[in-house]
């Protein structure tokens, strides 16, 4: 008891240290005194990790208890993702030690973490789609049973934990959540201390993201001790402890996340006030894309085909399309910025049939996009934002004449992105991949803006987004629809689309439902008819 | 083990500086080759880049640089802009050859007119002829996703069994005793490129290539279509998101190389080799795709390095005259210089890592 009494002692010096209200600091000093936290499962110490330019982590302290499920919240850049490199082992300190259960930690690769018994879940998945589960979860042991020893504790654990899954699927043909709990049993064949959990519900229906924190409650009473990173704060609230909170590479705050809103942590994290976007109410007008039973067939032979896609958006319009990833969404943001072509009736633009047009031509008739991956689709990563901007906006902004390219005018055309979309980076020299995740998005979206739109199309215009340029990208959505452009939204984020859409369908297996009032719908509702009725 | 680890931030100068190391490299590496040959090696590297420049007979050497040079940038400024799409005709020897066989052929028919038109229409005809050869491996590519740099590749020894078949059949010169050659062009003077300022070098084929180095610097630098030509090259599915359909760009890269390497080959039949014979080809289509490289496949890169690959060339003859070494062994030579040139590049942007186990 001597021990717990310092500890919460340091803690409340800590917390009266942070930007976390004072009152809060003895709520959670009373928490401790009863909390199941006895002991430090893990301890940062000044850990520090600069790069060439940048500070990613600034002296970071904090601890980790057994049995306690820990979150690390934090925009973009804030450094989570190399303090989590550090703790598995890929990326070494500059300074500061860690200790685990008491004793030094420093471990040199990822398998000397995996053997003290820290095991990671990534948010990007590396499974092997031919192969099927028990196949991919040897892959990645260092000295794997025989095949039916192995599906019979992949079948053992699956039980236990709830985590149903058949050993013997391939798991090309598994959902995103059933992939992912392909990647949690993969970690618990280890029997982790510590198991890091990065933004793992961001391909989840909400059913999944219950059986999901069904899980890891189980986990936690077993003594598990989980570090979980989102960025969805109510998630976090529901789920953790504690919460450490990073900016700029720094500890800003720890805090009890139920003890807090969601705003208050969304601030805390931006390190200003923000602001929720807001539409002005406006009277829908004129029908301007129209599809009609849209069929396609997917080239790739894991992705999903297109079948008998119909709906209407009109001006002033924000229509959402929610759905879990691999639905249709990427085949769908093809077929409508004219990558793939489709019947020629398909798809009209304000009465004008364009099915079997291309991408240019369906750019001056006022369609313009922007897909889901920043670099590589949306943007060229190696040219500059100017060049950039010539990608989509060459012929309709009149940036040259005679295809010869007028400098200063594509040059003004980029400054005028950055300018309106807070865009920051050093230059219009810049390459695109120098700039943050964020900011590459504010570009990529401002640069079809800024165009003017009749209808923009826009694949998960904030995922992996920080909380302020999300609000910044969603305000300035609105404020294009309320100007009387259709706005056509497809994410994965259940909220995002709630906040914006007037209207909104689902996508799944490639077929979208029809299209209802987004005013007086529950999430519960949404996820049923996202296909989440597989899980019990 | 050896693994290959990719720098983070390879630098700048050394990738400026690229080809010359591969330059150095190759000097090195053909010294102990001539010096294997029991020649003196110091003694043939000097021959193959001093004397064809600044040496004793270099007033005639000079003109034969240009010579040299010209088809080789021409050739190699078509091939840059697919390189640099990503899309690789290899066969720029074949359509060479083909745009002098069907250049020759439209002149032929017309024999013995003197009017003004004839050379006008042999260039044409030439063009089109090296534009349609390439033309084949783009249209089965676009229609049957065929490999480009086979079927390219296989279509030089087509062209050349036709031009053999050529020039003992159909093109033989019927006042020429029946050898396997063409009527002379330089002979006739309405189908002849002559050498415009004698002991110079240059014909007309020289003075057009200068002038395309300059449009394609420009349409690389400062048209959409050089854009769109790195776009394709550095991110096809940024590319195809931003209007670029990469069938047409398959069909423009090939025919443009094409056309380039045909128009070479009708300048090369109507002015340094005069006619058509089987030994007409003389590997300069090969030899582009090292000058398109080691110049960076920048259009200024190409104009240097076509020149550098001329002076081997021509030096290469020298060493052959002096030192009676082989002619594979030039050959060996300028190849070479392109394996140290990948080589190097490899360097620049990666490190050797050793590694005990996997």
């Amino acid at each position: 008891m001597q021990n717990a009494t310092t500890k919460s002692l340091i803690l409340a010096t800590k917390l009266f240290a942070t930007e976390c209200e004072p009152a809060l600091a003895w709520v959670s000093l009373l928490n401790l005194n009863e909390s199941p936290i006895l002991s430090n499962l893990l301890r940062l110490n000044g850990l520090t990790k600069a790069y060439p330019g940048v500070i990613a982590n600034n002296a970071v302290s904090f601890d980790i208890g057994v049995g306690e499920i820990h979150a690390l919240l934090g925009e973009n850049g804030a450094g989570k993702s190399t303090l989590v490199k550090m703790i598995y082992g890929l990326v070494k300190p500059d300074s500061g030690e860690m200790e685990f259960l008491g004793q030094s930690f420093a471990p040199s690769e990822p398998r000397a973490a995996r053997q003290s018994g820290v095991a990671m879940v990534f948010q990007h998945f590396s499974l092997f789609e031919a192969l099927n589960v028990a196949e991919n979860i040897a892959l990645g042991m260092e000295n794997p049973p025989r095949a039916k020893v192995l599906s019979q504790q992949i079948r053992e654990v699956s039980a236990k934990y709830g985590l149903t899954i058949d050993p013997d699927r391939l798991v090309g043909d598994l959902s995103a959540g059933e992939r992912q709990r392909v990647e949690i049993i993969r970690c618990l064949l280890q029997d982790p201390k510590l198991l890091i959990m990065d933004e793992p519900t961001s391909v989840l229906t909400p059913q999944e993201v219950e059986t999901l924190f069904v899980t890891l409650r189980k986990l936690q009473s077993e003594g598990t001790s989980i570090l979980y990173i989102s960025h969805k704060l109510d998630e976090i609230r529901t789920l953790c402890e504690r919460a450490t909170v990073l900016r700029g590479g720094k500890v800003v705050g720890t805090c009890t996340p139920s003890q807090e809103t969601a705003k208050s942590l969304a601030e805390m994290m931006v390190g200003a006030k923000l602001q929720t976007p807001k539409k002005a109410a406006t009277e829908l007008g004129q029908p301007l894309l129209k599809l009609e039973n849209l069929s396609l067939q997917s080239k790739d032979p894991f992705g999903t085909s297109l079948r008998d896609i119909s709906f209407i958006l009109r001006a002033g319009e924000v229509l959402g399309i929610g759905g879990v990833a691999g639905n249709g969404q990427d085949e769908l943001m093809l077929a409508l910025s004219g990558e793939e072509l489709v019947d020629a009736n398909a798809i009209s633009l304000k009465g004008e049939f364009i099915g079997q047009l291309g991408p240019t031509p369906r750019r001056l008739r006022g369609l313009l996009a922007a897909p889901e991956e920043r670099l590589g689709h949306a943007a060229a990563p190696d040219m500059s934002l100017t060049e950039n901007s010539l990608l989509t906006a060459f012929y309709r902004q009149r940036l040259g004449r005679r295809g010869f390219v007028n400098k200063q005018a594509s040059e003004n055309f980029t400054k005028a992105i950055i300018q309106q979309f807070d865009v920051r980076t050093p230059g219009i020299t810049n390459t695109a991949k120098s700039l943050s995740g964020g900011n590459l998005q504010k570009f990529v979206v401002g640069r079809e803006i800024v165009q003017n739109p009749t209808v923009f199309v826009v694949n998960q215009p904030t995922w992996g987004v920080d909380a302020a340029a999300a609000a910044a990208i969603r305000q300035a959505l609105l404020e294009l629809a309320s100007n009387g452009a259709g706005v056509l939204v497809i994410s994965q984020d259940l909220d995002e689309l709630m906040e914006v859409s007037d209207n909104f369908a689902i996508l799944a297996e490639g077929r979208l439902s029809k299209p209802q009032s987004a005013k007086g719908v529950t999430i519960e509702e949404i996820g049923l008819m996202m296909g989440g009725s597989e899980i019990a | 083990m050896i693994r290959l680890e990719p720098r983070t931030e390879p630098s700048r100068a050394m990738i400026a500086l690229t080809p010359i190391l591969a330059v150095l490299a190759t000097m090195i590496a053909g010294g102990f080759l001539f010096s294997a040959l029991g020649k003196n090696p110091i003694e043939a590297i000097r021959m193959i880049f001093w004397d064809p420049v600044l040496g004793e007979h270099a007033f005639y050497y000079r003109g034969q640089i240009l010579v040299k040079a010209a088809p080789l940038i021409m050739i190699a400024l078509g091939l840059s802009f697919g390189f640099r799409a990503g899309i690789w005709n290899i066969g720029a020897e074949g359509q060479f050859i083909m745009g002098g066989v069907i250049g020759a052929a439209a002149g032929l028919a017309l024999y013995p007119s003197e009017s003004i038109f004839v050379f006008p229409i042999m260039l044409i005809a030439g063009t089109l002829g090296g534009l349609l050869w390439a033309l084949i491996p783009a249209y089965l590519k676009i229609k049957f996703n065929a490999n480009e740099i086979l079927v390219s590749l296989m279509l030089v020894y087509v062209a050349f069994n036709f031009l053999a078949g050529m020039v003992t059949g159909p093109l033989r010169d019927p006042d020429g005793f029946n050898f396997p050659e063409s009527r002379s062009f330089q002979q006739w003077d309405a189908a002849s490129n002559p050498e415009l300022i004698a002991g110079s070098g240059i014909h007309w084929g020289v003075l057009v290539t200068m002038g395309l180095v300059i449009v394609a610097y420009i349409l690389l630098t400062r048209h959409i279509f050089g854009f769109h030509i790195r776009l394709a090259g550095q991110s096809p599915r940024a590319a195809k998101f931003g209007g670029v359909n990469p069938n047409k760009m398959v069909a423009i890269c090939l025919g443009l190389s094409g056309a380039l390497a045909g128009m070479a080959g009708l300048y090369e039949v109507t002015g340094p080799a005069g006619k058509l014979t089987t030994t007409f080809p003389l590997g300069y289509g090969f030899t582009a795709i090292i000058v398109a490289f080691l110049g960076r496949l920048h259009p200024i890169g190409i104009l240097l390095a076509g020149l550098l690959l001329a002076v081997t060339y021509v030096g290469g003859d020298v060493i052959q005259a002096n030192l009676s070494l082989p002619k594979a062994s030039i050959q060996v030579f300028q190849g070479m210089l392109l394996f140290f040139l990948l080589a190097v590049d490899v360097l620049v942007h990666f490190r050797i890592r050793f590694k005990r186990g996997l």
